[in-house]
């Protein structure tokens, strides 16, 4: 059984909707097989009706001309931090939500590697309170698999299901020890939710800071293998098969987990896995200018990992496309690479640059860089968003055409660390719809009320 | 040049210009007056993060010699000790007008992003594991000295490798000059991918080092056992130490400093008439002197108000002759 997103906490949760037209828009919905123009008409939070282009008579309606935009289902993000409780210097539920409707998203899960960490079910409750109050969009949060992330003991996960809680995850590092992981992945059978895992033997990683290989032997910097992933990988793919558990792999960087994957798909497995747009247009080389908005963790890999993790994300074996979206301060990011803290921004700039480095070029077709930015959902339980009549209404209103520089208008989120910050980019989310009422509208963007 | 951060960033005519500038301060430094007046009136501060003997000392006698004014900083007592960060440290310093800082740091980056920070001319003295340029501006002068060119020659550079700045800026100066590079050690610390990062033949066997023309061994640090790196120092002193059975009569010894006696060299040949070692220390007093010189008063250094870049600045004269 899947809920609808806007069931998630946010500001907007129980408003009746706007009346909306999106007059002469191209809709693209791929999962259900549309694209053709056509009017849409959204009423009472939901797809009323596609129209034929340019026929919808609105009655009290805002009417958007969408003639040469892109409609397509809003996008949702399962993993984000949103650094609250405790780093809110850095982003609360507020600027993430927002940074996420401007980057077109209608839902996103909020990690829970937070200082404390989110795992009392008295955590989960007042985070969904703040978010009721807060936040732009619907946002769900995880709670961490383990206590205090230690990877020792398990937290009280039924409980914290029962407080609304959208799944597990010690995000941020791997639950390390192999037995606690089977006892998670057994007791999931009681807890009902997904558990999401960022892969990576500490062992094998290391004191690493960026991909291991000829970048790393040219500045000396120590590297962390594609190993130190893709074993981990292997290892839960063999616990959640043993188990008969589901698991959610986030962040794959490598070839080799790649493989991992197909392999355990092929046979069975109950797994889901995410990309991230920065491992799909950027590699190591980036690295070589020292600048630590390239730094994160699983780090840029090579040329190779990255057109595996394409092709990955063409055939569908990598399911969704996660940001992974991790805002750290200007003080965070000022220092030696190795110094620097791990994670970049991304909710801002994901589509523009799929679009730009990927579809622009002919390397993947715009309908499956939309499908896999919203396929997230389903890997987490909810209803996939869709413009199919009477779905509940999540829009994002695309301008192909839009030419527009990253981070030169500032951004939505409370920080600034964006690895394409700068870049010329081309499409841009203009408007967010959720649930019937618009979430965000780019300043540039006008519209008419008929 | 406008900074010294990484061998990388010059190209063979700079460094044969270095090595030209070099040759005149040796010349000056066997006279009776070793100091000249080029750089009176100019401040270098010196900003140490990690302990050092013969970078440090080198840098500032060589300031000294250019009749520089120096600022020497460590980090031990310094405000770094209490928590400034590299930035903060940068502006303070910065604010007394350097018109170089030589900084050595513990992680790779550190002087291009100080570069970032300050009107000063930035000279690495050692980033992290990544670049130690002077010192590989150094090793070539040495060589140069001795061989005249290093194309062709056949360089090894055995040990670890890994955690080696001096291996990473020795090995791409030297194939920069001409010379072809052999990395020898265990394959623990030789990178992955060093072969094609580096431009270099690797190797794990040392049977084949009869060919080298030259033999840079690199200093065995005693922590690469608890990390497990090497089972134990004596197996590799047997595996891969120079020794008197090793280092044939024609073959030059390098090592950058400090040495472990017994462990990557034996205390015969490091003493040998085929050592350079400390031929190299007192190189690199005349290469950080030509650096100094090229970076705060070269032809083509344009910093606003503080030198003329069109000037064309007289040859070094000692203090005390007529200039």
């Amino acid at each position: 059984m899947s809920r609808v997103i806007s069931t998630l906490d946010w500001r907007g949760a129980g408003a009746p909707g706007q009346a909306i037209v999106l007059r002469a828009a191209r809709v693209l919905d791929p999962r259900a097989g549309i694209d053709a123009a056509h009017d849409v008409v959204i009423r009472d939070g939901r797809i009323a009706e596609l129209a034929t282009s340019g026929s919808a008579e609105p009655v009290n309606a805002e009417v958007i001309d969408a003639d040469g935009l892109v409609a397509v289902p809003a996008f949702f993000d399962p993993h984000v931090h949103l650094r609250t409780p405790g780093r809110e210097d850095k982003e609360d539920i507020e600027t993430g939500s927002r940074a996420a409707a401007a980057g077109g998203y209608c839902g996103i899960i909020g990690m829970a590697n937070t200082v404390p960490p989110v795992e009392t079910p008295a955590a989960i409750e007042s985070l969904r309170e703040r978010a009721q109050v807060d936040a732009t969009v619907p946002v769900g949060f995880v709670a961490t698999v383990t206590r205090g992330m230690r990877g020792e003991e398990l937290t009280d996960m039924a409980e914290l299901a029962d407080a609304g809680a959208v799944g597990f995850s010690d995000d941020g590092v791997p639950v390390q020890n192999a037995r606690v992981m089977r006892r998670a992945l057994q007791y999931q059978a009681l807890a009902g939710l997904q558990i999401a895992l960022h892969e990576e033997d500490p062992h094998l990683s290391g004191s690493g800071v960026m991909h291991e290989g000829q970048i790393s032997a040219l500045l000396g910097m120590t590297g962390i293998p594609s190993v130190s992933e893709s074993t981990m990988i292997a290892r839960d793919c063999a616990l959640a098969a043993y188990e008969n558990a589901r698991i959610h792999v986030q962040h794959l960087s490598a070839r080799e987990s790649v493989e991992v994957i197909a392999a355990a798909k092929a046979a069975g497995v109950q797994v889901t896995c995410e990309a991230t747009p920065h491992h799909l247009a950027l590699t190591e080389e980036e690295v070589r200018s020292l600048d630590s908005r390239f730094k994160m963790n699983p780090p840029l890999r090579s040329e190779d990992d990255r057109q595996a993790l394409i092709e990955a994300v063409r055939s569908g074996l990598i399911d969704t496309i996660a940001t992974d979206h991790a805002p750290h301060t200007l003080e965070d990011k000022e220092v030696p690479f190795e110094e620097a803290a791990m994670g970049v921004t991304g909710l801002e700039t994901a589509f523009s640059v799929l679009n730009t480095d990927l579809v622009v070029p002919g390397v993947l077709d715009l309908a499956i860089v939309v499908e896999r930015l919203s396929a997230g959902a389903a890997a987490f339980g909810f209803e996939l968003p869709s413009l199919a009549p009477d779905s509940e209404a999540n829009v994002a209103l695309i301008n192909l055409d839009a030419e527009w520089q990253a981070g030169s208008d500032g951004w939505e989120s409370r920080s600034e660390n964006s690895c394409f910050a700068g870049r010329q980019l081309t499409g841009r989310s203009m408007l967010t719809i959720v649930a019937g009422q618009v979430a965000f509208r780019q300043r540039s963007f006008a519209m008419g009320v008929a | 040049m406008r900074h010294l951060l990484s061998i990388a960033d010059l190209s063979r005519s700079d460094v044969e210009r270095l090595m030209e500038r070099a040759d005149s301060f040796a010349e000056v430094s066997r006279r009776d007056i070793k100091k000249v007046p080029t750089l009176r009136g100019r401040t270098i501060v010196s900003l140490f993060y990690e302990s050092s003997t013969r970078t440090s000392a080198s840098f500032e006698l060589a300031a000294k010699r250019l009749s520089a004014d120096l600022v020497s900083v460590k980090a031990a007592g310094s405000a770094v000790d209490k928590g400034e960060s590299l930035k903060d440290t940068i502006a303070t310093l910065s604010s007394f007008g350097p018109e170089a800082i030589v900084i050595r740091a513990p992680h790779a980056g550190a002087a291009k992003l100080v570069a970032g920070w300050t009107d000063a001319a930035v000279i690495n003295a050692g980033d992290g594991k990544h670049e130690h340029p002077s010192q590989a501006l150094l090793d070539v002068y040495t060589l140069r000295s001795r061989l005249g060119e290093l194309d062709g020659k056949r360089i090894w550079i055995v040990g670890d490798v890994l955690h080696s700045r001096v291996a990473r800026s020795s090995a791409m100066a030297f194939r920069l000059m001409g010379a072809h590079v052999t990395l020898c050690g265990p394959p623990t610390l030789i990178p992955r991918d060093a072969a094609a990062a580096l431009d270099c033949d690797v190797t794990y066997d040392i049977a084949g080092l009869g060919e080298a023309d030259i033999v840079y061994t690199l200093r065995m640090q005693n922590e690469r056992m608890a990390e497990s790196f090497v089972p134990s120092l004596r197996e590799y002193a047997i595996r891969y130490g120079i020794n008197v059975r090793r280092l044939g009569p024609r073959q030059l010894l390098m090592h950058p400093g400090p040495v472990n006696r017994g462990v990557e060299l034996s205390g015969e040949v490091l003493d040998g008439p085929n050592s350079l070692v400390t031929e190299q220390v007192k190189n690199g007093l005349f290469v950080r002197m030509a650096v100094l010189y090229e970076l705060l008063a070269g032809g083509d250094r344009t910093k606003a108000g503080r030198l003329d870049p069109d000037a064309e600045l007289p040859a070094p004269t000692p203090i005390g002759e007529p200039a």
